[in-house]
């Protein structure tokens, strides 16, 4: 038996505990609320059609948009995904089938390592192999350091992806006298697709406020410029370049370009939640 | 050796083991079973937990080599040909010899009418497919139930139904063995009954060996009955094979007499 003086004692330290944990959670939640808060009062006085459908203006001149910037970021994470793909998902394809022995085990470490290495780090490589060289900062070598963020995520979540498809609807496939390659793209493929847009989703959210790989490789521009060959403008790069500027109504369109990103963001992450869910809703059954 | 690939003689549905040993790594987790399954009837392997039932079904259509580490020892005999044998294709293999599993396993993103056809409907138009879907469904009893709804998810299918779509996507890739992974052991008694009477059908056509864990259901559907026991070791030994009703009745190995009587396992 435990005395009751005990017991009391067990149960304040019981509900300090949870006191605790729960002021921990709060601060956490709390913390996000006040950034988004502060970015949402700041910026959305900025926001407005011409914000998000026109050229930026010289100095001096007020009005204005960031329209090339969002088209810029568009064009550029667009490129990166369609580059990050197709090498990402064979690659977790490679992992998930064969994912034993030394070779499959080193890939994914150097994976481990590429998501760690600094995205500035990443953006002086597209610079020393694709600015340098050739003699012009473009959105391509941009596009070029986007993918390098995105395929170690891109690799290892959709590696996940393809393991958590139950072994038995693979065996179902094999079964059937259908090849291992085959089975995989018919059947296990498209099983897992949606926790793989999940992936790609999260991945596409990771990259678009990332600004230090643009500094030296998209560098920005003044137009609507739609080449990849040149440089070209990005939200993330004007909202950098707006915020240290000294001028009052550049600093709130600054604000302004934060709060778009921070949307962007978040409807991504409500995306990939949604695509989570359905792909759980698959593998339960 | 001969350069070209080893090809079996079609039809039949013979099969046979000879000196069949599986592991898993090191351990042996089947060892030395020699046994020929006889045409055109249902064989039930019964026998404890771990007995090497399963591992000895997944021998015979080369998809225990598919686990890490696994490998076999011996012959499975396909109309006289090894299965095993170097340059046998086991994709060709595994369309002669089909599996049905524990557990209802339908593809969940292709529609019924796509998981019915699944082995080869690729090249087929849609009236073609939904020939050979029916004719397949039909064999395994189930045409009726979902003949209104073929482009829906099999996902909506009641458990049972789940496993006649397996049996019928089995069924039709028109294989002359048909496995089964103790087929109604996730399934309520209704609906056993209903896969127990198919497998008596099945039986006119296939070579059915099922391993089950049910010794009632192995007396019901079975024409022959094979009693497995794992050894000190572990591994999985053939004890005795025979007419189920011999089996049942008068067992020669008293290990199989302790076993269907009870007294363990």
């Amino acid at each position: 038996m435990i005395g009751t003086a005990r017991l009391h004692r067990r149960r304040v330290s019981a509900s300090l505990g949870t006191a605790v944990t729960l002021l921990c959670a709060l601060l956490c939640a709390g913390a996000l609320l006040v950034i988004l808060g502060y970015v949402v009062v700041q910026g959305i006085g900025s926001v407005n059609r011409a914000f998000l459908t026109q050229l930026p203006h010289p100095v001096g001149v007020p009005g204005g948009g960031v329209g090339n910037g969002i088209l810029g970021t568009v064009i550029i994470i667009a490129i990166a995904t369609a580059m990050a793909v197709p090498v990402g998902l064979l690659t977790a394809i490679y992992l998930a089938l064969f994912g034993r022995g030394t070779v499959p085990e080193t890939l994914r470490f150097l994976s481990d390592v590429l998501s760690g290495v600094p995205s500035i780090a990443i953006g002086l490589f597209a610079y020393t192999i694709l600015v340098a060289p050739l003699k012009h900062f473009s959105a391509f070598s941009a596009s070029f350091a986007f993918m390098m963020l995105m395929l170690p995520l891109l690799v290892r979540t959709s590696e996940q992806a393809i393991r958590s498809v139950p072994q038995t609807v693979r065996e179902g496939a094999l079964a059937l006298g259908m090849s291992n390659f085959r089975a995989t793209m018919r059947i296990v493929l498209p099983t897992a697709r949606p926790a793989i847009i999940t992936a790609l989703l999260l991945a596409i959210a990771r990259v678009t406020g990332e600004t230090a790989p643009l500094l030296f490789t998209a560098f920005g521009s003044q137009f609507w410029e739609t080449n990849p060959n040149r440089p070209m403008a990005v939200l993330a790069l004007q909202v950098f370049n707006y915020a240290i500027s000294p001028y009052a109504n550049w600093q709130a369109q600054a604000w302004g370009g934060a709060l778009l990103l921070i949307l962007a963001v978040l409807i991504l992450s409500l995306g990939a939640r949604y695509m989570l869910r359905q792909a759980s809703r698959r593998l339960e059954s | 050796m001969t350069a070209a690939p080893p090809t079996i003689a079609p039809a039949g549905g013979a099969l046979a083991t000879d000196d069949l040993s599986a592991y898993y790594g090191t351990l042996e987790a089947v060892g030395n079973v020699s046994i020929a399954f006889r045409r055109k009837s249902v064989t039930a392997l019964i026998g404890p937990s771990g007995c090497g039932k399963t591992t000895l079904l997944r021998c015979l259509n080369r998809l225990h080599e598919l686990t890490f580490d696994a490998c076999v020892s011996g012959r499975v005999l396909l109309e006289d040909c090894d299965i095993y044998e170097w340059g046998m294709d086991p994709m060709a293999i595994r369309r002669r010899i089909g599996m049905v599993f524990q557990r209802p396993n339908p593809f969940p993103t292709l529609s019924i009418l796509d998981n019915a056809v699944a082995c080869g409907g690729r090249r087929l138009n849609r009236r073609a497919k939904i020939e050979v879907a029916e004719r397949a469904l039909r064999a395994a009893a189930l045409w009726d139930e979902v003949k209104d709804k073929l482009t829906r998810s099999p996902l909506q299918l009641s458990g049972g139904q789940q496993q006649r779509l397996c049996i019928a996507r089995a069924v039709a890739a028109e294989p002359e063995v048909l496995l089964m992974d103790e087929p109604t052991a996730s399934l309520d008694p209704i609906a056993t009954a209903v896969i127990e009477e198919l497998m008596a059908r099945l039986a006119e056509r296939f070579t059915i060996v099922a391993v089950t864990h049910n010794m009632q259901q192995a007396a019901r559907v079975s024409d022959v009955t094979a009693f497995m026991l794992a050894d000190a070791d572990g591994t999985g030994r053939l004890i005795e094979v025979d007419d189920t009703a011999k089996l049942f009745t008068k067992p020669s190995d008293p290990r199989t007499e302790d076993y269907i009587t009870g007294r363990f396992g």
